[in-house]
């Protein structure tokens, strides 16, 4: 497992509507805004990269130190974020399209709204579980 | 003597018309969200729904018995039965199963193990309240009062609230006699 990973979705608006840090590592007051600092300057790099490929799976689009951040944009623009130290592109490569899976299941779901916050405990859980085998 | 008519509704069924599951599934959960967002209140959503429910079962009961030719049930227990096995195959695909009789057989519960109205439903925090199928209640309970027997119809047990099954319960009130609302010599 990776010692640190931070995955968070950002909506098609660009509003963050789930995070979790799913690391290994001990946790440091600082980070999870160094985290957040760091996915949000992906962003920029995301918007021009998305539409130059067809493939959902952008690899690493980006890096600060040793930390490297994946994303993966889904059909709705939605993009699924994940900052890691790890080099298991093809875990990461699982793990975000089981993470859609599960994120369509929820965007099903009648009660939700889209584009509003993530609050189902059980796609919580069902996300630190992927996590825990792909990462 | 014993009634005329399926003991299943498998064979109604595949001889129907059918939609696709995920569109009938999407449809309902649009109806609720619109309900939710209309009425606000989950306690108002609740009511709408079975009185939606209660509109569909005064109309579903003549399709049921024109479709299906069940004859007329001997008492409540059939009547219980019959919906269980031929009018939930019928109309959602599924079977229930029917238990906890009472002593003189006027309360009983209909179990549904599988519900096609919930696939990717998930109560979220501010909709705690919600009896999401209230709508089978009521068609049961409109269709029932069709064919001249008072119900009340609650849920007990509910998958979205964390149990392990969809129970309603039934309950006869009483039994209408049928009256004409003419007199012969008019």
């Amino acid at each position: 497992m990776a010692n640190t990973a931070c995955f968070i979705i950002v909506g098609r608006n660009d509003i963050p509507i789930y995070e979790a840090e799913v690391g290994s590592a001990a946790k440091r007051e600082d980070a999870a805004q160094l985290h957040q600092f760091i996915l949000h300057a992906a962003l920029d790099v995301v918007q021009d990269l998305a539409w130059t490929t067809s493939a959902m799976f952008l690899k690493s689009v980006d890096r600060f130190n040793d930390l490297v951040v994946s994303v993966y944009v889904t059909a709705g623009h939605t993009r699924l974020m994940l900052l890691h130290d790890s080099r298991n592109e093809d875990g990461i490569k699982s793990f975000f399209q089981e993470v859609h899976e599960l994120y369509i299941k929820i965007l099903l779901n009648p009660l939700y709204l889209p584009g509003s916050r993530i609050t189902s405990s059980h796609f919580d859980t069902k996300v630190r579980a992927l996590a825990r085998k792909y990462l | 003597m014993a009634p005329v008519g399926p003991r299943s509704g498998d064979a109604i069924f595949s001889s129907i018309d059918r939609v696709n599951a995920e569109l009938f599934t999407l449809t309902y959960g649009a109806i609720v969200r619109q309900l939710l967002t209309d009425l606000e209140e989950v306690e108002e959503v609740n009511k709408q729904l079975d009185q939606m429910g209660y509109n569909i079962g005064i109309r579903l009961i003549d399709e049921f018995l024109a479709k299906s030719g069940v004859s007329r049930c001997v008492d409540f227990r059939e009547t219980a039965e019959m919906i269980a096995k031929v009018g939930f195959k019928m109309f959602l695909g599924v079977t229930a199963s029917v238990s906890s009789w009472d002593a003189d057989g006027t309360c009983c519960s209909i179990i549904l193990e599988d519900n096609p109205l919930v696939d990717f439903v998930e109560l979220p925090d501010t909709c705690q309240g919600l009896y999401y199928c209230n709508v089978l209640s009521g068609v049961i309970r409109g269709a029932l009062e069709m064919v001249s027997m008072k119900t009340e119809v609650t849920w007990t047990r509910d998958v979205l609230r964390g149990d392990d099954a969809y129970e309603l319960q039934v309950k006869l009130l009483k039994q209408v006699a049928e009256e004409y609302p003419y007199k012969d010599d008019e």
